[in-house]
C-alpha cells in the first residue's frame, strides 16, 4: 500500500501522502489527509499548525512509521534515530528519570553526556527519582531531555507544550530552543497554539481542515532567540490578516 | 512538593493498629480460645494447642514430618512453575489476538468449571498414578485461573507506551523486559497469589488420591486411624510453611517490584 524509500546519506526527508483514512470501528470511512506533500529542511524546525482534529497527530505517527495504513510514501534514510515528545510525556513509571533516558539513548551518549543534558534542562537532580514523583513540567523535561538522548537524526513534537500554564509552558519553550540550538536536528514540530509556532519555527507550515493538505508554507528567516514579542505580535498580526481562517480563533 | 497528613502514631492507642502487635494478638486470641475449647471438651478428637505442637515436635524429631513437608512443597512448586509458564503464555497471547481468544474462550470455560476431582481422577487413569500426572492434574487445575489473570493483563497494557516503545525502535526484548512486563507485574501479583494457595489445596487432594507419600498422604493415614493430633500437626506445618513464604518471599518481591509506585505499600 505504501513505500517507504530510503535516502541515504543526504539525511533529505520528504513526505508525500496520497490518502490516509481512517477505518471507525463502525465501519465509517473518514479521510484524514489527502495529497500532502512535505519536504523538511535539514537542520531546521518545521512547525505544522492547523486546527485541532485535523490530523496532524495522525501525519508525525505516518512519519514515526507508526502507521503504515496509508497511500504514498515518506523518504529518509536508512538508519535514522529519531527522538518523538509525545502529548503526554510517555514516561515508564517503574522505572527512574535516568533508566528512562539511558534506555533509548544512543550508543554512545555517556554519563557526562547526561549530566550535560540534565543541567540544560533542569533535571540534574532528579536523575535516580521515578516520574510519578515529578509535576507534569518536570515529566515533559524529562520527555524533551529523552528526544535528545537519541541524538535524532528527525525529532518529532506532538504539541509538546500543551497543558501546560503558559509560564511553564514559554520557560520549556526556551529550554527547547536551547537544546536544539546546541544541536541543530532536523525537526517537525506540532502544534495549534499560533504564538508558539512563530516563535519556534523556521518553516511555518499552515495545514487545512480534514482532510488535511499543506495550505501555505511560511519561511522566518530571524534566528528564534531574535524574536521577541513585539515582533511575534507583528507576524502574527500579519499571518492573521492572509490566512485568518488559520490563525483567527487560535 | 510533598504533603503532610496527620500522623495515625499521634492517635491514642493506635500502636494496636501498627506493626505486627494486631495479627500477634489476633494468632494469641485464637490459641486462647483453641485451648479453653481443648479443655473444656476433654476429647482426644480436639486436642488442645500444647498437644499438637509436641507432636510436631515428636514428628520432627524422631518421625519423618520434615520429609513428607519437602516432597508436598516440591510438588506444590513444581506445580507452580508449570502452570504460571504456561498459563501466563497461553493469556498474553489470547490477551493480544482476538482471533486465538476466540478459538480457546470455549476451553477455557470448559476448564474453569471442571471439578478438580475429575481432572485429577482422569489424569491418574489415563497416565497412570505417577508424578508426571499428579504435577501436570494440579497445574491443569490452576492454569485457567492464570490465563483469565493474564489475559486481562495482556488487554490493558498501555498503547502508549507501545507506541513510545516503537517510536524508539526498542529491541523486542528489551521492550519486553522494560515496557511489557512491569505492566504485568500486578496480573503476576495477582495469579501467584491465588495461585499458591489453591495449588497447595490441590496437591494434598492428589497426594491422598494417588501418591505414597506427603502431606494430603499423612492426612488420609491419621483419617483412617482418627488421630485428630497428627492431621492438626501435619496441617499447621505445612501451613506455618506456606505463611513463611508469603511473609518472606512473596511479600518482599512485591514490595521490590512496586518501590516506583508513589505511596508505601
Amino acid at each position: 500500500m505504501n513505500d517507504i524509500q530510503h535516502a541515504g546519506v543526504t539525511s533529505q526527508f520528504s513526505i508525500r501522502i496520497e490518502e490516509k483514512t481512517h477505518i471507525g470501528a463502525d465501519g465509517t470511512r473518514l479521510t484524514a489527509i489527502r495529497d500532502l506533500s512535505l519536504d523538511l529542511k535539514p537542520e531546521s524546525m518545521t512547525v505544522l499548525m492547523g486546527p485541532s482534529g485535523c490530523g496532524k497527530t495522525t501525519l508525525l505517527r505516518i512519519v514515526a512509521q507508526l502507521d503504515d495504513q496509508f497511500s504514498g510514501e515518506i523518504e529518509m534514510p536508512a538508519d535514522a534515530r529519531l527522538g518523538f515528545m509525545f502529548q503526554e510525556p510517555r514516561l515508564l513509571p517503574w522505572r527512574t528519570v535516568r533508566q528512562n533516558i539511558d534506555l533509548v539513548a544512543a550508543p554512545d551518549f555517556s554519563e557526562k553526556d547526561l549530566e550535560r543534558l540534565g543541567d540544560a534542562v533542569g533535571i540534574a537532580d532528579m536523575l535516580s527519582r521515578y516520574p510519578l514523583e515529578l509535576s507534569l513540567g518536570l515529566a515533559r523535561r524529562v520527555a524533551l531531555a529523552r528526544a535528545f538522548a537519541t541524538e535524532p537524526d528527525l525529532l518529532l513534537l506532538d504539541e509538546p507544550f500543551v497543558s501546560l500554564d503558559e509560564k511553564t509552558a514559554d520557560r520549556l519553550r526556551r529550554l527547547l530552543l536551547d537544546v536544539w540550538s546546541a544541536r541543530p536536528t532536523t525537526t517537525l514540530l506540532v502544534t495549534h497554539n499560533a504564538r508558539e509556532a512563530i516563535l519556534l519555527a523556521d518553516q511555518l507550515v499552515l495545514l487545512a481542515p480534514r482532510p488535511t493538505h499543506v495550505v501555505a508554507v511560511e519561511t522566518i528567516d530571524v534566528p528564534q532567540r531574535e524574536r521577541d514579542p513585539k515582533m511575534i505580535e507583528a507576524l502574527h498580526t500579519d499571518l492573521l490578516k492572509r490566512f485568518p481562517a488559520n490563525f483567527s480563533g487560535l | 512538593m510533598s504533603v503532610t497528613f496527620a500522623r495515625p502514631e499521634a492517635r491514642r492507642g493506635a500502636w494496636l493498629t501498627r506493626g505486627p502487635w494486631s495479627s500477634i494478638l489476633s494468632v494469641a486470641g485464637f490459641l486462647l480460645i483453641w485451648f479453653l475449647g481443648a479443655e473444656i471438651a476433654q476429647s482426644r478428637l480436639l486436642p488442645g494447642p500444647a498437644a499438637v505442637l509436641d507432636y510436631i515436635y515428636e514428628e520432627t524429631v524422631h518421625g519423618d514430618l520434615l520429609f513428607q513437608l519437602g516432597i508436598t512443597l516440591w510438588r506444590v512448586i513444581a506445580s507452580f512453575v508449570v502452570a504460571m509458564v504456561i498459563g501466563s503464555a497461553i493469556g498474553l497471547i489470547m490477551g493480544q489476538m482476538p482471533a486465538v481468544n476466540r478459538v480457546l474462550d470455549p476451553w477455557l470455560i470448559v476448564l474453569l468449571n471442571l471439578p478438580a476431582l475429575v481432572i485429577i481422577i482422569l489424569a491418574y487413569v489415563w497416565f497412570g498414578l505417577n508424578e508426571a500426572a499428579a504435577i501436570g492434574a494440579v497445574a491443569l487445575n490452576k492454569i485457567p485461573n492464570v490465563v483469565v489473570t493474564l489475559r486481562e493483563g495482556a488487554r490493558a497494557l498501555d498503547p502508549g507506551l507501545d507506541e513510545m516503545a516503537r517510536a524508539y525502535r526498542m529491541s523486542p526484548w528489551s521492550k519486553f523486559r522494560n515496557v511489557t512486563l512491569p505492566q504485568l507485574q500486578p496480573y503476576f501479583a495477582a495469579a501467584s497469589r491465588s495461585g499458591l494457595s489453591l495449588i497447595w489445596k490441590i496437591v494434598l487432594v492428589v497426594e491422598l488420591l494417588g501418591r505414597p507419600n506427603g502431606v494430603g498422604f499423612e492426612l488420609h493415614l491419621n483419617f483412617q486411624l482418627f488421630n485428630v493430633t497428627a492431621i492438626l500437626g501435619y496441617t499447621l506445618s505445612f501451613v506455618a510453611v506456606m505463611l513463611a513464604i508469603e511473609y518472606l518471599l512473596v511479600q518482599p518481591l512485591e514490595r521490590y517490584s512496586t518501590r516506583w509506585r508513589n505511596k508505601p505499600v
